[in-house]
């Protein structure tokens, strides 16, 4: 077995707090060192050398904020602006800096004097490739430019997303971007899903910050195989959200289990990760009846796995029952739980059996098997499955049963040696408590319970009154010699 | 009754001043006699710690869903542990069972002690218990004088027999479900099912009865409270002769036998060293008792 316990969750937690992070500070910081002195233009202010230096034009600027940073020379086409309310044209204005084109630049927008039309990535990284850039609200919308180079939409215009934005200067509100509008198959399958709601789910709350998404065969996607649980455990592994919108906090459970295990630390793409059973983008409800967790649907899904066990499930009773549309018959989770999935050879398999099968586990309480499988960590026991069968359960009179008469010799032979025709007569569900059922032990266990209470009745009595007679006594004796 | 502990008081008051510094007499002077043979003692010895291992191992099976029988089995070692030392008691105390069979048959059979079958020296129950029982209930209520016991008092008998027939009882359908394969053969298929009915509730009767009746009438009685040692050194005093089994001791006197039951006194060590015993097995015996009633009422 793999390690349980607090060590292994305060790993997992570890690994869900290291995926909070933006993905951004997964890569090692650039730093180059400060060669040009240049000028940045952020939304509302004019960063370079002191401005007032060189922008007599803006003079209403107020909280300079003076930045000096390097950029690649062929990005350099600055542009200077204030943008403060009541300038109703943008000012451009030079800075008197030693490179002519720079310079050719500047000239000619104040030639135009007209907004520039934006083509490449380049001309929004100028502004953008800053990645501590702020808008006014203090929102972050630099763009780290490698990452996003690197990134799936990263041979793409920014204007292919940002559809509002064609021009430039551009307006401080542009239009949201609508991932919808090229993924059109993804947005409809989460309509009617449990993540429909945008605002509350967007795209980004799964695939990562949106300047940053790559591929999901990518290792280091967010919803590459391996990193699903992680994602999905943002927000259903952390307590306050799922508590705040009625969720199980299924992370932790499902991190232990062997599911987890599999795809955390045996790196398996083909172990069961959230999307495996739950879907991606049109996830349901389990109480939805189109849900691939639904009851009815659990055998298929857990089943593109499980296949064999699947066909075994579906010849037994369980599985003929959950076919046959009786929703109290067990699924899948109902004995292996959703997320823990508990393994069968553990103790709690017995009880579970016993949610359903009420009379047979208090019968079998009453057993010896009952008895050492409470108290035996060391002992193999038989519990419902090791006579009953497991996925294939069939019914005792089914010639396939193992509890079938004419196999008990066998079943009950595999940890009884020597068990016989007579052996096999004992009835290991009897209840004593039942005459109809049992008459014979029935009045066996009557005849004891009167003899118990019977003998233990009268000699209680005896003693009492013994002792109560010899207090008495002495009592006597003591105030007779008292007397004296 | 306060007139005899007088005069037998005086009495032993006057045989200490004959006897002087008598090592075998008592602090007091009073002489002992005995009431049960080495070997009987060695018997109840072997008979009440396997009983007391049997119980402890038994109940813990009986009463597995309690937290309490659950620690108890993973602080031993597990099922396999308890069902070991279950099994090795019981085949302890079979052969104890099987020794005091042989030893009961060839002193009737080879020795002829007829009075081992009847009579006032044996243990199977007669008129005189009836007779002891009815007198003991009149003496409760005030209605008569306490009876003169014999050399076995009815309570005593049954404990006996209640061993005795438990014994075989719990014995012979332990075995049953310990060798179930072979018994199969020849019970048929409700007797599986029996035996373990009856091991069980048996034994909750011999384990209820023991750490309770046995305990106060034979060890924790009134008139020697708070621990009756005489089963462990095998010696009871002229005053606790006369007490419990006074029929017996003028029935000695009168025939003058009453001097070959003389013994010596028990030695300090071996008095403190069954208080000690007493008090454990007793400990241990209500403890469990608790558990069992506490249990037995939950189920």
């Amino acid at each position: 077995m793999y390690p349980f316990g607090e060590q292994r969750r305060e790993w997992a937690k570890s690994l869900l707090s290291s995926r909070l992070k933006p993905a951004r500070s997964l890569e090692p910081e650039k730093k180059t060192a400060f060669t040009i002195p240049s000028i940045i233009h952020t939304a509302n202010y004019l960063i370079g050398p002191d401005p007032t230096l060189y922008l007599p034009a803006c003079s209403g600027s107020r909280s300079i904020t003076v930045r000096l940073r390097n950029l690649p020379i062929q990005t350099a086409g600055f542009l200077l602006r204030c943008d403060e309310q009541g300038h109703g044209k943008p000012a451009v204005a030079m800075a008197a800096f030693r490179w002519g084109r720079l310079i050719a630049v500047c000239v000619a927008m104040l030639l135009f004097s007209a907004p520039l039309t934006l083509h490449a990535q380049t001309d929004c990284l100028s502004c953008h490739g800053d990645v501590t850039m702020q808008d006014a609200s203090g929102q972050n919308i630099g763009v780290d430019a490698p990452v996003f180079h690197s990134s799936v939409h990263g041979g793409l215009e920014c204007s292919a997303c940002h559809t509002s934005i064609t021009a430039y200067p551009h307006s401080d509100r542009p239009r949201a971007v609508k991932c919808a509008s090229c993924h059109a198959d993804e947005a409809a399958a989460l309509l009617g899903s449990v993540h429909e709601n945008a605002s509350d789910h967007p795209c980004t709350s799964c695939h990562g910050s949106a300047h940053a998404i790559l591929p999901k065969d990518n290792p280091k996607s967010a919803v590459y195989p391996l990193n699903i649980p992680a994602t999905c455990g943002k927000c259903h592994g952390d307590g306050a959200i799922a508590k705040r919108n009625h969720l199980a906090n299924v992370y932790l459970p499902y991190m232990d289990s062997i599911h987890g295990y599999a795809v955390s630390q045996e790196g398996l793409l083909v172990a069961a990760n959230c999307e495996s059973c739950h879907g991606s983008h049109h996830i349901l409800s389990h109480t939805n009846p189109q849900s691939s967790t639904s009851k009815t649907n659990i055998p298929d899904t857990c089943g593109k796995c499980h296949a064999g066990i699947l066909t075994q499930y579906m010849e037994g009773v369980h599985g003929q029952a959950l076919a046959g549309g009786n929703l109290k018959a067990p699924a899948c989770t109902d004995c292996h739980t959703a997320h823990e999935i508990t393994q069968p050879s553990m103790a709690l398999s017995t009880p579970m059996c016993g949610t359903c099968h009420q009379a047979q586990l208090s019968t079998y309480r009453d057993t010896f098997h009952s008895q050492v499988s409470d108290l035996g960590s060391y002992v193999e026991v038989a519990r419902c499955s090791d006579c009953h069968g497991e996925h294939e359960i069939l019914p005792a009179s089914d010639p396939r049963s193992p509890v079938n008469p004419a196999n008990l010799v066998h079943t009950c032979g595999r940890c009884h040696q020597n068990a016989n025709a007579g052996f096999v007569k004992y009835e290991p569900h009897a209840n004593p408590h039942n005459r109809r059922q049992s008459p014979v032990l029935y009045y066996i266990r009557l005849f004891m319970v009167l003899l118990i209470s019977g003998v233990m009745t009268f000699f209680l009595l005896h003693t009492l009154l013994w002792l109560i007679r010899s207090l008495v006594e002495k009592t006597n004796s003591a105030s007779a010699q008292g007397e004296k | 009754m306060a007139d005899q502990t007088k005069t037998a008081g005086v009495s032993s008051l006057s045989h200490h001043a004959v006897a002087g510094q008598d090592s075998t007499l008592g602090p007091t002077g009073e002489r002992y006699f005995m009431r049960f043979t080495l070997m009987q003692r060695y018997m109840h010895a072997i008979m009440f710690t396997t009983f007391l291992g049997l119980a402890a191992t038994g109940l813990t099976i009986r009463f597995s869903t309690n937290a309490w029988a659950q620690h108890f089995a993973f602080a031993i070692g597990g099922f396999g542990a308890i069902l070991f030392v279950h099994k090795l008691c019981a085949v302890t105390l079979t052969f104890e069972f099987l020794y005091h069979v042989k030893d009961i048959a060839v002193r009737i059979l080879f020795r002829k002690e007829k009075g081992l079958l009847w009579g006032p020296s044996s243990m199977v129950p007669n008129l005189q218990d009836l007779k002891d029982i009815i007198g003991n209930f009149r003496w409760f209520f005030g209605l008569g004088p306490k009876p003169e016991i014999g050399r076995y008092a009815y309570w005593e008998k049954f404990d006996y027999w209640a061993v005795f027939w438990g014994m075989i009882i719990i014995g012979f359908s332990g075995y049953v479900m310990w060798f179930g394969p072979f018994f199969g053969r020849f019970l048929p298929g409700w007797a599986l099912n029996a035996v373990q009915i009856v091991h069980g509730e048996e034994a909750l009767l011999a384990i209820t009865f023991i750490f309770s009746i046995h305990f106060v009438n034979s060890h924790l009685r009134p008139d020697n409270f708070p621990m009756d040692t005489t089963i462990f050194t095998g010696a009871m005093t002229e005053d606790e002769f006369k007490e419990r089994h006074g029929h017996e001791y003028q029935k000695l006197v009168r025939e003058g036998r009453l001097e070959e039951k003389l013994t010596t006194r028990p030695p300090t060590w071996l008095v403190n060293f069954s208080r000690l015993v007493g008090f454990t097995a007793v400990f241990i015996g209500l403890a469990l008792l608790v558990l069992t009633v506490s249990a037995y009422f939950r189920e």
